[in-house]
């Protein structure tokens, strides 16, 4: 099962214009990423503020819902949260072809 | 009397004694006295003049104190300095005798004459004449003794002890709408489990169960606290479909919503959009053999890769791929043999069987997991000697198991039980006939139809009509059948041998046909009867196409090749024509539309009984 995700994630990073992947475990520490450790840290930690403000929103106006993914789009690339059991998969990609 | 007096402004100290009454009788003292002075001077003596001692020094006598301090500072708090105060007191006293006098009308003194009283009863002589006496006295209101005592005061003494200071934590927290609801949440687990136990502690059973979910439940846990990419399967999986949605987004929104604006103009002809282009690095090389749409999901569809080619015979592999991920496929099950068919079944969407070019056939089920199929044939249960052309599900029979049929160019039918109704199928063969079976009468044919000349490479039943059936030929034609009438209705010649033909889910009348130089065929009886109304080269002309599904929901088609290559194709709406009705007619919907449609045709044929070309 593990190494299957590993697979999907390598083929996310081989795609066209994708510019890494981070994943984050539940405290908000990155256990796997393609980027540098710094731009790593950074993304772990900003993103993981972001999605527990989402996260608080969503379930502040039903507390029986939950946010499953995030997706950022800015003008120069799309930031793709996805969240699940508290982990956290990070993909950064940028837009114009 | 004697009158003394001192006078210091002399040197000399004289006493000078007036007597004036007893003078005479004490004159012999005093002669003697005087007689007997004389000057004597001490030796420290000052030696003043006359002048000098006739000087006269003043005194004054003031009511100062001379021993008082001059120059008393007391601290002001108000000026945060020290200020000499403006008057000391000079009173000096010289004797204080505290005196035993009471006040005659104060408590005290009518208590002690009180006392007196009863002391003196005894001498009443005294006590009358006192009383007597009593006078109207002034009395004062204010009537109070003061009266203060020390006592003994302790020395006060400063005691103290420090502790260290116990460990402090700032701890904040908001109150949210999903705190606040966890937290209900919490307390009703923590309940429920508190009655569980309480029920658990009766009955002996239920301690089983408990003890079941229990170990479950911690088993659960630790797999969950061990893996920990595993967790992410899902995210990722629908993460990759974004970024794939990300890059294709054109075609995307191309497939939903373009239209080709250009069918206005052409009357009757059509084009078909290139959207997706389907490919995995485990099917190169290897030809498209067999192609599915999901009737469940209908954006699922699989895919059959082997080869026609004899020669070329080695490993096949079977794909699904989503629409939403063109990237990867979905589900990848190697085989050790190339795949010549595939049928997906429609109530069960999982279950999907197959067939080899050895003659196997083989049931594999999408939700289990690893890449083994969960029934395959072997020659103990029968398989076939020869390649298996067509694998089809058939409706669950009477017990309920699932069932399907297989065709294989070894000249058997055989039905496949997957554990274990009166129907028409038909089998097309290599010398181009077709020949019409009933499921019970095995052994016989019901009829045989010399459909072609070279082998029949497919045969379709009419999705709407159930007399209709087509079959495509690699003799360059594709023919249209009633199956009661020995000849074919319709034929269609294309000029290049036809690897593979597909009625239409939405029309009775709509079919597609592709063929080895690359081009797919779009045929709508309705609006052409000669003609296709599109045609189309798709691929480049060196790759043969091998099979083409359409989709049943959506307009788009899948193409297969022998490159590997599956090309997924919109309809533009003149390939969808719907029946144009009155204004003010509802348009009729359902198959009853489509069999009359169907049958208005095949009745203009029928009459003259001559083969319609």
């Amino acid at each position: 099962m593990a190494s299957e995700v590993e697979e999907t994630l390598k083929r996310i990073e081989g795609q066209r214009g994708v510019v890494g992947t981070v994943v984050c475990n539940a405290d908000g520490i990155p256990i796997r990423s393609s980027l540098d450790g710094v731009a790593t840290a950074q993304y772990a930690r900003l993103l993981r503020k972001l999605t527990v403000m989402a996260k608080s929103a969503v379930r502040d106006i039903d507390p029986q819902n939950d946010l499953t993914f995030l997706r950022l789009r800015s003008q120069k690339c799309e930031i793709m949260v996805g969240l699940e059991n508290e982990f956290l998969v990070i993909v950064i990609q940028n837009l114009h072809q | 009397m004697q009158d003394a007096f001192f006078c210091r402004g002399s040197n000399e100290t004289v006493l000078f004694v007036q007597d004036k009454e007893d003078g005479m009788e004490h004159g012999d003292e005093w002669d003697e006295w005087s007689h007997g002075k004389t000057l004597t001077k001490p030796p420290d003596q000052l030696e003043l003049t006359e002048a000098e001692l006739n000087e006269t020094f003043t005194r004054i006598l003031t009511a100062t104190n001379p021993h008082a301090p001059q120059n008393i500072v007391r601290y002001s708090f108000k000026k945060r300095s020290y200020k000499p105060i403006s008057a000391v007191d000079q009173m000096a006293v010289h004797f204080v005798l505290e005196g035993n006098l009471l006040y005659k009308d104060s408590d005290e003194a009518r208590r002690q004459m009180a006392k007196q009283e009863v002391e003196e009863e005894d001498r009443p002589d005294s006590a009358a004449s006192k009383t007597g006496k009593k006078e109207q006295k002034l009395t004062n209101q204010i009537n109070f003794c003061e009266r203060a005592s020390q006592t003994l005061n302790n020395p006060p003494r400063e005691r103290n002890c420090q502790t260290e200071p116990p460990p402090r934590c700032n701890f904040s927290a908001i109150a949210n709408q999903w705190e606040i609801y966890d937290a209900y949440v919490e307390e009703l687990q923590k309940q429920e489990k508190n009655k569980e136990k309480q029920k658990a502690i009766p009955s002996k059973k239920d301690d089983e169960d408990d003890d079941r979910g229990k170990k479950k439940m911690i088993l659960m846990e630790t797999q969950t606290q061990s893996d920990d990419l595993c967790k992410m399967a899902k995210a990722t999986k629908i993460l990759e479909r974004m970024v794939n949605q990300n890059i294709y987004g054109d075609l995307a929104i191309d497939f939903k919503y373009y239209e080709d604006c250009s069918d206005e103009f052409r009357e009757q002809e059509g084009t078909l959009l290139p959207l997706w282009k389907f490919q995995c690095d485990k099917a190169k090389k290897l030809t498209v053999t067999a192609l599915c749409w999901n009737k469940k999901y209908q954006d699922l569809f699989a895919a059959g890769m082997g080869s026609y080619d004899f020669s070329k015979q080695g490993r096949g592999v079977l794909v699904f791929y989503t629409l939403k991920n063109s990237s990867f496929p979905e589900y990848i099950y190697p085989t050790n043999c190339g795949i010549m068919c595939l049928d997906i079944h429609e109530q069960v969407s999982y279950l999907v069987a197959v067939g080899f070019y050895d003659g196997c056939v083989a049931v594999y089920n999408l939700k289990e997991d690893g890449q083994q199929p969960v029934y395959q044939s072997t020659a103990k249960t029968g398989k076939h000697t020869d390649p298996v052309w067509q694998v089809r599900w058939q409706n669950d029979d009477m017990d309920g198991n699932h069932n399907f049929y297989s065709v294989s160019s070894d000249g058997r039918v055989v039905s496949w039980t997957l554990v274990k109704i009166n129907h028409l199928f038909l089998v097309g063969t290599q010398e181009g006939k077709i020949h019409k079976c009933f499921k019970t009468y095995s052994s016989q044919y019901l009829e045989t139809y010399d459909a072609h000349t070279l082998a029949v490479d497919a045969v379709k039943w009419n999705h709407f009509h159930p007399k209709v059936f087509i079959s495509c030929s690699s003799d360059w034609t594709v023919k249209i059948w009633d199956h009661t009438i020995n000849t074919p209705m319709f034929t269609f010649e294309l000029y290049a041998a036809v690897g593979d033909v597909a009625w239409a889910p939405y029309s009775s009348t709509v079919f597609a046909a592709v063929t080895v130089n690359g081009k797919v065929h779009i045929f709508d009886l309705n609006v052409n009867k000669y003609e296709a109304i599109c045609q189309q080269q798709v691929v480049a002309k060196k790759t043969k196409l091998t099979h083409i599904e359409f989709n049943l929901v959506h307009p788009l088609i899948i193409v297969g090749d022998d490159q590997g290559y599956i090309t997924s194709f919109k309809l533009s709406p003149n390939l969808r024509k719907q029946p144009k009705m009155k204004k003010g007619e509802e348009l009729p919907k359902g198959p009853e539309v489509e069999i009359a449609k169907m049958e208005k045709l095949l009745s203009l044929l029928r009459e003259p009984e001559a083969s319609a070309v």
